[in-house]
């Protein structure tokens, strides 16, 4: 009966919970009052126009931003991230992917992915050297490791830095735009990456404007405005074609860029 | 008569001056160069008050002569009860001179880095001391290299200054065979041989580290 409770207390309790988080940048309110929560396994993707404050709420929740105010959970816990030991112990369990990819350019792709493993997790270099093996050649690098940020394409160094986060053992991922610096020949690559990692149950709040994909790989779609959290919902609910939203406005404009670029 | 001058006086001289002027210039070198990592890091990232008493730091020795400095270490410091000898103020001057211009070149190749690389190491949970640590310098390092080499060169020619304060090196003893001989041009330009060779072995030798710690895909292939 017990055990029974406590099963589906852990079901329905998120595995991250944002609150209430704002945040003011250069006098002008970027983020107001924005939360979400994510359970296990769920993909849920952060649509809005550029400017809208989506890299700011990611940067907000692992407080790479401190935030002006609002509360973070996970797994239950709230960060203190005043008290650094805590906040570097979180932030582990985060994984994160920036548009432009940030891998440490003076380390070639295998030391990229090892380098925290050693230096954070303290794990002897053989071990690490096993395990970013591993992660690089389960995003397709494998031939790869030997070879520096400078000499990868984006979609190599996208996938590069995947796999350095994912050599953390993260609890969840925040990945912004993954692929909006790429190439468009280059972005499915990436997709593709994420495609098996949603796949393979990771928790991931993914800013994008990859609204096919989206379609039909998110649990939610959650879309963001001057910093507002508009509207929020499944995909079929504000993407369908007959869906009077905001978001689905916003993404037929975008659908129409495109095709126009195209 | 005239190879007698030179093997028996002068080229043990200048032997024993240069072996006086090596073991000056390793110890300036390597101490300097860290010690301006560390200044330079502080001037760039450091907390407000830290960072402008660094600030402070390389305005003072990069805006008086070194030569003041040696003598304030020698002659000045003394009269506070800290005795150092020619050798030790010597090398405790250079150190603190050097140490200010690495600190600006080191400045320069920190202020190259981009935002994005402190956040990346700081989003898997590295402290700021190992982002820093392991992340950033070793990038501003490769970056300041060819100035910081620059000073090393530098720094080779100005422990001169050092047979001033009576550290009797490579210059002194020429300077004093020269006076005593009064063959003041075979003497310097003997003297002027031995540092171009110095320099030019420095050079190689800085090369290489810059060679060993070049990044592919920076610079020329
Ligand atoms: N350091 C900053 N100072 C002032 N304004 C900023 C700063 N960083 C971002 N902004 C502003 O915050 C807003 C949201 O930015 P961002 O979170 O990057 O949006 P998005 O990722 O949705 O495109 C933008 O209007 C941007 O100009
Ligand atoms: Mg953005």
């Amino acid at each position: 009966m017990l055990a029974k409770e406590a099963m589906t207390m852990t079901q329905e309790k998120p595995i991250l919970r944002v609150e209430n988080i704002s945040k003011t940048l250069g006098g002008k309110e970027i983020l107001n009052s924005v939360s979400l929560s994510l359970n296990k396994g769920e993909l849920k993707v952060l649509i809005g126009p550029s400017g809208a404050g989506k890299s700011t709420l990611l940067q907000c929740i692992n407080f790479l931003l401190p935030p002006d105010s609002g509360r973070v959970w996970l797994d239950g816990v709230e960060i203190q991230n005043r008290r650094k030991r805590d906040l570097y112990a979180f932030r582990q369990q985060v994984g994160m992917i920036f548009q432009d990819f940030n891998l440490f350019d003076h380390l070639n792709a295998l030391d990229n992915v090892s380098i925290a493993l050693r230096k954070v997790k303290k794990m002897r270099r053989p071990e690490a050297r096993d395990r970013a093996m591993a992660e690089l050649e389960r995003v397709g690098l494998g031939d790869k490791i030997d070879l520096y940020p400078a000499e990868l394409s984006g979609g190599q160094k996208q996938r590069v830095s995947i796999a350095r986060a994912l050599a953390m053992d993260p609890k969840i991922m925040l990945l912004d735009e993954p692929t909006s610096a790429l190439d468009p020949e280059l972005i499915g690559e990436v997709l593709s990456v994420i495609h098996d990692l949603a796949h393979g149950g990771m928790t991931m709040l993914l800013a994008t404007h990859q609204i096919a994909f989206t379609r039909s790989l998110a649990n939610e779609v959650i879309f963001l405005e001057n910093g507002i959290i508009l509207e929020q919902g499944t995909p079929a609910e504000l993407l369908s074609p007959n869906a009077c939203t905001r978001s689905r406005d916003f993404c037929s404009r975008l659908d129409d860029l495109y095709k126009e670029k195209a | 008569m005239e190879t007698t001058f030179f093997t028996t006086q002068l080229i043990p001289a200048l032997n024993r001056g240069l072996v006086m002027s090596i073991k000056l210039i390793i110890p300036s070198g390597m101490f300097g160069l860290v010690l301006g990592i560390v200044i330079g890091t502080l001037r760039t990232f450091g907390p407000s008050a830290i960072r402008k008493a660094a600030n402070g730091y390389a305005a003072v020795f990069r805006g008086t002569p070194l030569l003041v400095q040696l003598f304030i270490l020698y002659f000045g410091l003394p009269n506070l009860g800290i005795y150092l000898d020619a050798y030790a103020a010597s090398v405790t001057g250079f150190i603190l001179c050097s140490s200010a211009y690495h600190s600006e070149y080191i400045r320069g190749g920190l202020l190259s880095i981009k935002k994005g690389q402190l956040l990346a190491a700081e989003s898997m949970g590295f402290s700021t001391f190992k982002t820093m640590f392991h992340i950033i310098v070793p990038q501003a390092i490769r970056k300041a290299l060819p100035g910081c080499s620059n000073e090393i060169i530098y720094l080779i020619k100005y422990s001169s200054l050092a047979y001033i304060i009576t550290c009797i090196e490579l210059t002194g003893e020429g300077k004093i065979i020269a006076t005593r001989t009064f063959r003041y041009t075979e003497v310097f330009l003997f003297l002027g041989f031995y540092y171009l060779v110095l320099v030019t072995m420095a050079s190689f030798m800085l090369q290489k580290i810059e060679q060993k710690y070049k990044i592919p895909g920076f610079g020329k292939a």
